[in-house]
């Protein structure tokens, strides 16, 4: 996509010759705290979610360490209970659901689409401080007391047995919840109604149609998780009946409306996710994307499907057999969208020009990861093998698969990608590619063990376990300090560079996009002037390399 | 079989194999398909790796139909192959052959307590024949746990508020770990157990073994002492003109409701009656029965059924 009318502004490289940029054009807490500009508040957000990665990662930790052996010497029964559901709810609610949307959604989407702002910027603050809010109260539960329930709140132990903080962690996710609504409303709106002239849908990047799916994900199935912590909160809190047999209740009722929110929501983790990969497979590969239209349209598909299929977490309740077969069908279905959307990546890259950037190590990374987590939902989907395969530590390799090696790849490498549209300076190339290798790895040797674990019958949540899964387990942790170091070190290279590293130009990677059209650091109204779009998104065999990409950023 | 390392769970039910044939066939497509991609990826990335900065490929291929298409079509079909198959073992798991033994399982924090219709009472070790069906009614005391034995491949949630079914047919002697799998509380991973499958012979001694201490009592005559403690027999006479519906027959068989409704009396049906009488009533008769919901534990509930179903195999009346 290139835009005529703008020039390829490069920032002034000299010192004391800046010119002003969203970082520089105010300083002062105050003029972070009540900012409205959607790039500020992208920071603030990814500001943020580290801090809630690292807190859950911390958690992660702990849980590695005690089953290093199988029995339990490190923490208590409790104790452990409440490492591992503080580690959900904390990765989950407060890192995953928000990462990409919230940080490179809301600094980007404005930017792609060649608007000033979101539709509307008051609101998109107010969404910040809503998830703040949300989330210090859940920290407030973890820290001070804790919560057993695990991420899931079952009842009816989360309303009638569990004797933990369950109330103020239910309430700061019910809280959150509307920061998602909110940031989805303004995606949707901004998205119809704000894009550059010229930018018809059907020029849009894919990161933005992932980001439009997602939003209505957002917007539909986050109000169904809000109603049913309030219920969960009227039953223990007031005795009402809802899940609870003994005042009336069906405990699998809960489940219906938690995984009716939660299946969706590992589409709110995986489907930016897939738009950021979209974006830098193209770049990295100087290519149009192969099959725009049908990775639109898997997209849509998969938000929509992500609705019908929720039944599937729930073979073993007793659930009717014609039941527990449609929600079996169903599952099949969700999975060729990302099927369809894997191969047209792959076909991106033949014939391409391939760049080993650190990012496009991570989105490589990235699809080898989640083929692997898409393919063992297979195994979950079927009926007869998920009846043994239920409540294992295959489950828990499965979605760490998707979202951990998926959606937090995908993150590490839209971060890196456009970490100098966002700070102005290039980040190191050398320990970032070092990151991801070790990020790869790591993950690989954490998780691959758990798929045998589960196969042999380890369930989930054991703090103590039999012999005979202890070898996988000792694996499975050295794996995890790996991973930790892999997730570590981009923390110490990006704030470094923010301040040391490299001033970067415009547009580093030499990607189509309007955001690499304005420069690094963008101003804070985006673009001197509003951009025309005359061509298709990843327009690479019309693009002209020059100014020529400085080769510090090419690495 | 327990307490060595390997990294295939022992074998030991009708259906395991079953289970693993399937397994290893997604496992197949799920290394096909994933060194396919892993192999393209780093085919391209050596392949086509930038040569110079300002390198701009020519290729103009940006989709085919003929390539969606397929690439849409053969996933689906080899989705649908694991549908089917799955769906067959999942209908087997679900349907409890007719002759099968019957053991009452009730999951309660942190402990699985059994008792086999002869009278015998297990906690955490339940005694199994080789080579014989046998049902499991699964009850919970408290919150979700789920039965599960690696070695069969079955998993069964124990729901409170439900009376759940499993069945497997165990294959070879031994022993085999039973675990919860559904997260319990404190002491989630200490609430297992064995399953300790015997040869016939040696399974006939052992259940007609005395407990000691405790003389063993058949199930369904547990259920009748209840059944006349309780007062139950007083109302539920099964003579003309009685306030209560008559009991023999009823099990398995259809039962008209107020409502106009039908419900089939299975052991749900009979747990909430008992439990909850007034959530169906059945048609002619009023709402007087009290509500028995907190004062039964799960046993009791499920002795009182077993006591039901026997009157069924009598054809008497609903008195001793």
């Amino acid at each position: 996509m290139s835009a005529a009318p703008i020039p390829h502004a490069e920032p002034a490289g000299r010192a004391g010759d800046r010119p002003t940029n969203y970082l520089n054009a105010d300083y002062g807490v105050w003029s972070w705290l009540l900012t409205v500009d959607h790039k500020r508040i992208g920071v603030l957000y990814l500001i943020s979610i580290t801090v809630f990665f690292l807190i859950g990662a911390a958690y992660a930790g702990m849980v590695r360490l005690e089953l290093l052996t199988p029995r339990g010497d490190v923490f208590g029964d409790d104790t452990y209970n409440k490492l591992f559901t503080m580690h959900g709810i904390s990765m989950v609610f407060f890192f995953l659901i928000p990462s990409i949307p919230a940080t490179l959604g809301n600094f980007l989407v404005p930017l792609m689409v060649g608007a000033r702002d979101l539709a509307f910027p008051k609101i998109n603050l107010l969404s910040w401080y809503i998830f703040m809010t949300g989330g210090l109260l859940a920290l407030g539960a973890m820290f001070v007391g804790g919560v057993d329930t695990g991420w899931t709140f079952y009842t009816p132990f989360s309303t009638a047995y569990a004797t933990t903080n369950v109330i103020p962690a239910a309430v700061g996710i019910f809280i959150a919840g509307f920061s998602s609504i909110l940031t989805g409303l303004n995606f949707i709106v901004t998205i119809h109604t704000m894009r550059a002239p010229g930018l018809t849908w059907f020029r849009m990047p894919l990161f933005l149609w992932a980001h439009y799916a997602t939003s209505l994900i957002m917007i539909l199935g986050t109000p169904v998780i809000a109603v049913t912590i309030l219920l969960v909160g009227m039953e223990r809190m007031f005795g009402l009946g809802f899940f609870d047999p003994r005042l009336g209740g069906d405990p699998v009722l809960f489940q219906h409306l938690f995984w009716f929110y939660s299946h969706p929501a590992v589409y709110i983790m995986i489907l930016p996710a897939q738009g950021v990969v979209s974006e830098l497979v193209c770049a990295f590969s100087r290519k149009r994307v192969f099959g725009y239209a049908f990775i639109c349209a898997s997209s849509l598909l998969i938000a929509a499907l992500g609705f019908l299929v929720w039944g599937h977490h729930m073979f073993t309740t007793g659930q009717s057999v014609y039941a527990g077969m449609i929600f079996s069908f169903l599952s099949m279905f969700v999975a060729i969208p990302s099927a369809v959307k894997m191969f047209n990546w792959t076909a991106t890259l033949y014939q391409g020009s391939i760049s080993w950037s650190a990012p496009m190590l991570f989105a490589l990374g990235f699809m080898g990861l989640f083929t692997l987590g898409g393919l063992t939902g297979l195994f979950l989907a079927t009926l007869g093998t998920d009846v043994h395969l239920h409540d294992t530590y295959f489950v828990v390799a499965h979605f760490h698969y998707v979202m951990v090696g998926g959606a937090v790849m995908a993150y590490l490498g839209g971060l890196h990608y456009w970490w100098p549209k966002i700070s102005g300076r290039m980040y190191p190339e050398t320990p970032a590619k070092i990151s991801a290798a070790l990020v790869f790895l790591g993950f690989n040797l954490t998780f691959f063990p758990q798929f045998v674990l589960g196969y042999m019958g380890m369930p989930r949540r054991y703090h103590v376990y039999v012999d005979e899964f202890q070898v996988l387990n000792v694996l499975s942790t050295a794996g995890a300090t790996i991973l930790g170091v892999g997730y570590i070190l981009p923390l110490f290279y990006l704030i470094w560079s923010f301040r040391y590293g490299e001033r970067a130009p415009a547009n580093p990677w030499g990607a189509s996009g309007l955001e690499w059209q304005t420069p690094s650091p963008p101003p804070t109204e985006n673009f001197v002037r509003t951009p025309i779009v005359t061509r298709d998104a990843y327009d690479y065999h019309h693009l002209e390399l020059s100014p020529a990409p400085k080769e510090a950023a090419l690495g | 079989m327990i307490g060595k390392f390997s990294l295939i769970p022992p074998s030991a039910s009708t259906i395991a194999p079953q289970v693993d044939a399937l397994f290893w066939f997604i496992s197949a497509v799920t290394a096909f398909f994933s060194l396919l991609i892993a192999g393209l990826i780093v085919v391209f990335m050596v392949r086509y790796r930038r040569r110079r900065d300002d390198e701009v490929p020519q290729h103009e291929e940006h989709g085919s139909y003929a390539l969606e298409i397929a690439w849409t079509i053969i996933p689906f079909a080899i989705t649908m192959v694991m549908f089917f198959w799955g769906a067959s073992i999942y209908a087997s798991i679900k349907r409890p052959p007719d002759d099968a033994l019957h053991i009452n399982v009730v999951g309660k924090q942190w402990m699985w307590k059994a008792q086999h219709m002869e009278g015998k009472r297990e906690i955490n070790e339940i005694h199994v024949p080789v080579g014989r069906p046998v049902r499991l009614s699964i009850a919970s005391e408290d919150v979700i746990h789920s039965f599960y034995v690696p070695a069969f491949r079955i998993k069964q949630d124990a729901v409170p508020g439900r009376i759940n079914q499993a069945w497997f047919e165990a294959t070879k002697p031994g022993e085999y770990h039973l675990f919860c799998a559904e997260y319990c509380g404190t002491i989630h991973s200490g609430m297992i157990g064995k399953i300790i499958v015997m040869e016939p012979a040696a399974f006939q001694q052992w259940l007609a073994g005395a407990t000691p201490g405790a003389p063993v009592v058949p199930v369904a005559e547990l259920g009748r002492q209840q059944f006349e403690q309780r007062g139950c027999v007083t109302c539920h006479s099964g003579k003309p003109g009685a306030l209560a519906p008559a009991l023999a027959g009823v099990f398995g068989s259809p039962v008209p409701l107020a409502d106009g409704s039908t419900v089939t009396a299975d052991e749900s049906y009979l747990r909430e009656s008992i439990l909850n009488p007034h959530a169906k009533l059945v048609a002619g008769f009023g709402p007087i029965m009290p509500v028995y919901q907190g004062l039964l534990s799960e046993e009791n509930v499920m002795q009182i059924i077993a006591y039901v179903k026997s009157l069924a195999a009598a054809g008497g009346g609903g008195h001793s």
